[in-house]
């Protein structure tokens, strides 16, 4: 049996859809955690794109840049996850909308 | 010796600094033994510097001491240098040898005030300034002196400036300077430009390669600045003003010494003003119109500070006469004469107001002959002196310059006119002064008559060595119809100011005719004189001595046998006599013209420019930025998400470019 292979576009689309809902969901929700997934997400689409493109241009460089973007996403989700925790503990909300101190 | 002459002014400024810096934390007895012994100091190597200077021919009686380069730039040097000459030696005496009577008479003076060393540092300050500006060797240090001793005369006519009255009258007298010094000023800037140097020596040397109009502008502007210093007519108005000082500065600065600066700053510059007759001309009526201006002034006046200061202003007037006729010699010896006996006439006013509770106004005083007896054997002599009694110190320098004023080549027999009608003004008002004050019966309130006692011996000692030589000190220069005369004066300042008011008329002939001038002394002037003349000068004396006596008759008339007449005759004139007390209102015409309108001007500038103009800039700048801010301010929503949205925005433009880039390329 042989395995059809999928063409990368296939690949790539998908990449490009996993990011556009990252983008709006970033954009769109308000509790700070989903806004965190959201950003999650898109950077695994970048993910997805650039092991599509590494394979089919037979080059290592895109498995380097996932190893790095996977490796900066945990120590990112360390950080993000204790602000949050610190942010809740003086403010009671982690929405993203009530946390304005930066406006003048 | 003669390098040493530094010394002079260096006393006095040690005594400025340790009073100056310690004077409150040191014994009060201390801060006056610091001030009197600095300027007694300084009056004691003038004496050995005189002596010095009599030892050397006479036209060899000049030396300098540069002590430092000050400014140079290019090819403009100035030094802070000192010279000796026989004119600058004179004043350093008259100043030191004052100074030094006055400060004693001060620590009797001043004895209770709680700013006696702040007093003694000014004094001593004041002294420091004066000596500098007699003792220069160029204009700009000249002109540091000049300004010195303005401060000092500030600051001690503002010496209690706790009262409102005292604080104005300084700032009053600091800003009528100011008009004066501005010309002073600009007639410095105006021998630089001309002549590249401001050293005495070099200008003198130079200055007859100068074209007549050049040197008439530069001996008017330096004129102004000797009418604003030295109170003539139209800048006077400070010194009245002025009385609300300490006595003693009265008596040493507002009369003795700082305002006779513009005739010393004359008779040094006596080159430029012989090359400019217009403006010797401009001198002499100026001084003979102050003369008489001021004499009628203090005919009316009540207050006693202010009858002497007006006076002052009067014979400061004579002395401008006399330096305006070319007679500078003359005009030198009236300011030592005058610095005699003015000076003593305030330290004798101080001593009145010392035994009268502080009372000023001749109206409540009466009958202190027999209260205050020194005082008054010590006040007399000098009443005397003023009035040109023969005899007297007065009598010789007055008459000297009434002379000059009549025969001199720049004279006219309207100035010797005016001079003497003023002369005889002044015997009125100083005999009026005397007669109200020390004759008839006391008119003072009874707690006042109860504390009337005679000054202590720390002020009546320097009164009397004044009076001594307010009596003797006209001695030096008795004029050569007496005796043959003994014009030791004029001999001695001949190497600087030419004799016998002489003017040379060629410049070139200048320096030489000075040098034989000064080799013959005085006798050759005299002889060529002759007999003619003596006769026509002794009849001129006559005349001034009829006048001064008629003035005194009048005085006591008025005010001895008849004193209920001043008072018809007042209402009998009262225009007239309105006019006088109010001192021809010249106050109030110049509050109406200057004051007001530069104060209106003043307004305007603040309403109109600062506030609208300049403010108006400022603020706007600020709202601009606000307004522009808040335009941006919109953009920062504090939401996150918003930012986040741009963000992707901008990524979204960035990679569309490059997009289409590639699709159409």
């Amino acid at each position: 049996m042989i395995i059809p292979t999928v063409p990368p576009s296939c690949f790539l689309v998908l990449g490009a859809i996993l990011f556009t809902i990252g983008v709006i969901g970033a954009l769109t929700r308000r509790n700070a955690i989903v806004v965190f997934m959201c950003i999650e997400l898109m950077l695994n689409a970048v993910n997805v794109s650039f092991i599509t493109l590494s394979r089919f241009l037979n080059s290592p460089h895109g498995v380097m840049f996932v190893f790095f973007v996977m490796a900066v996403a945990a120590a990112e989700a360390a950080v993000g996850l204790a602000i949050f925790v610190q942010l809740y503990r003086t403010r009671e909300t982690i929405n993203v909308d009530e946390i304005n101190l930066m406006k003048w | 010796m003669l390098d040493y002459v530094w010394l002079v002014p260096l006393f006095p400024a040690v005594g400025f600094i340790i009073n100056g810096l310690m004077g409150r934390r040191i014994d009060r007895r201390l801060v006056g033994w610091i001030g009197c012994s600095a300027i007694g100091l300084s009056f004691f190597v003038s004496l050995l510097l005189l002596f010095e200077l009599l030892r050397l021919p006479p036209t060899s009686r000049h030396h300098e001491v540069e002590i430092f380069e000050w400014i140079v730039s290019g090819t403009f040097r100035t030094v802070v240098g000192y010279q000796v000459d026989p004119l600058s030696i004179l004043m350093a005496l008259v100043v030191s040898g004052v100074s030094f009577f006055i400060h004693i008479y001060s620590v009797g003076y001043m004895h209770d005030d709680p700013g006696y060393p702040r007093y003694f540092t000014y004094l001593n300050l004041f002294v420091f300034m004066m000596l500098t500006l007699v003792l220069a060797n160029n204009f700009l240090l000249m002109f540091v002196g000049w300004e010195g001793v303005g401060l000092c005369s500030y600051l001690l006519i503002g010496f209690w400036f706790e009262r409102d009255s005292a604080s104005n009258a300084g700032k009053k007298a600091f800003v009528v300077n100011r008009v004066g010094d501005f010309g002073f000023l600009l007639g410095i800037f105006l021998i630089f430009t001309s002549l590249g140097t401001l050293d005495f020596t070099e200008v003198f040397n130079k200055a007859p390669s100068l074209g007549t109009t050049l040197v008439t502008t530069i001996a008017i502007l330096l004129f102004i600045g000797a009418v604003g210093k030295s109170a003539q007519f139209p800048l006077y108005v400070w010194l009245p003003d002025a009385m609300e000082g300490p006595t003693p500065v009265s008596s040493l600065i507002h009369a003795a010494t700082m305002v006779t600066a513009g005739v010393y700053m004359i008779a040094r510059c006596n080159v430029l003003y012989s090359m400019a007759p217009i403006a010797l001309t401009i001198v002499a009526i100026i001084g003979v119109a102050t003369a008489i201006y001021a004499a009628s002034i203090g005919l009316t006046q009540n207050d006693i500070k202010r009858v002497l200061a007006y006076s002052t202003i009067s014979q400061l007037g004579y002395m401008f006469l006399g330096v305006g006729v070319g007679a500078y010699g003359a005009g030198i010896f009236h300011l030592m004469t005058h610095a005699f006996f003015k000076g003593l006439l305030f330290l004798g006013a101080g001593s009145v107001m010392h035994a009268m509770s502080g009372e000023l106004d001749m109206r409540k005083m009466g009958g202190l002959r027999r209260k205050i007896p020194i005082t008054f054997w010590t006040f007399f002599p000098a009443t005397l002196a003023i009035a040109g009694i023969p005899g007297f110190s007065g009598f010789f320098s007055k008459d000297e310059i009434l002379w000059q004023a009549y025969s001199s080549p720049h004279g006219h027999f309207l100035l010797w006119l005016v001079g003497a009608i003023a002369a005889g003004m002044t015997a009125f008002y100083m005999f009026r002064l005397l007669f109200m004050t020390f004759f008839g019966q006391s008119r003072a309130p009874e707690e006042v008559k109860k504390h009337i006692h005679e000054s202590p011996k720390v002020m009546t000692i320097p009164m009397g060595v004044l009076a001594v030589l307010s009596i003797i000190g006209g001695y030096v220069g008795i004029s050569h119809v007496f005796w043959g005369g003994f014009n030791k004066i004029d001999e001695f300042l001949a190497p600087v100011v030419g004799g016998h008011g002489e003017v040379a008329t060629s410049h070139a002939a200048f320096s030489l005719q000075r040098v034989a001038h000064a080799a013959e002394g005085g006798i050759a002037t005299a002889t060529a004189h002759g007999l003619h003349s003596a006769s026509m000068e002794l009849t001129i004396m006559a005349i001034s001595v009829v006048i001064a006596l008629i003035g005194i008759f009048v005085a006591y008339v008025f005010y001895i046998k008849r004193p209920e007449l001043p008072g018809i005759l007042a209402e009998k004139r009262k225009t007239f006599y309105t006019v006088l007390i109010n001192k021809y209102f010249v106050d109030e015409i110049y509050e109406f013209c200057f004051i007001d309108s530069l104060k209106s001007l003043g307004t305007g500038l603040w309403k109109g420019f600062d506030d609208v103009v300049i403010d108006g800039a400022v603020n706007g700048v600020g709202h601009l930025t606000v307004g522009l801010s808040g335009v941006l301010r919109k953009i920062q929503t504090g939401f996150v998400q918003s930012y986040a949205f741009s963000m992707i925005i901008g990524g979204v433009i960035v990679v569309g470019y490059y997009l289409i880039k590639a699709i159409f390329h």
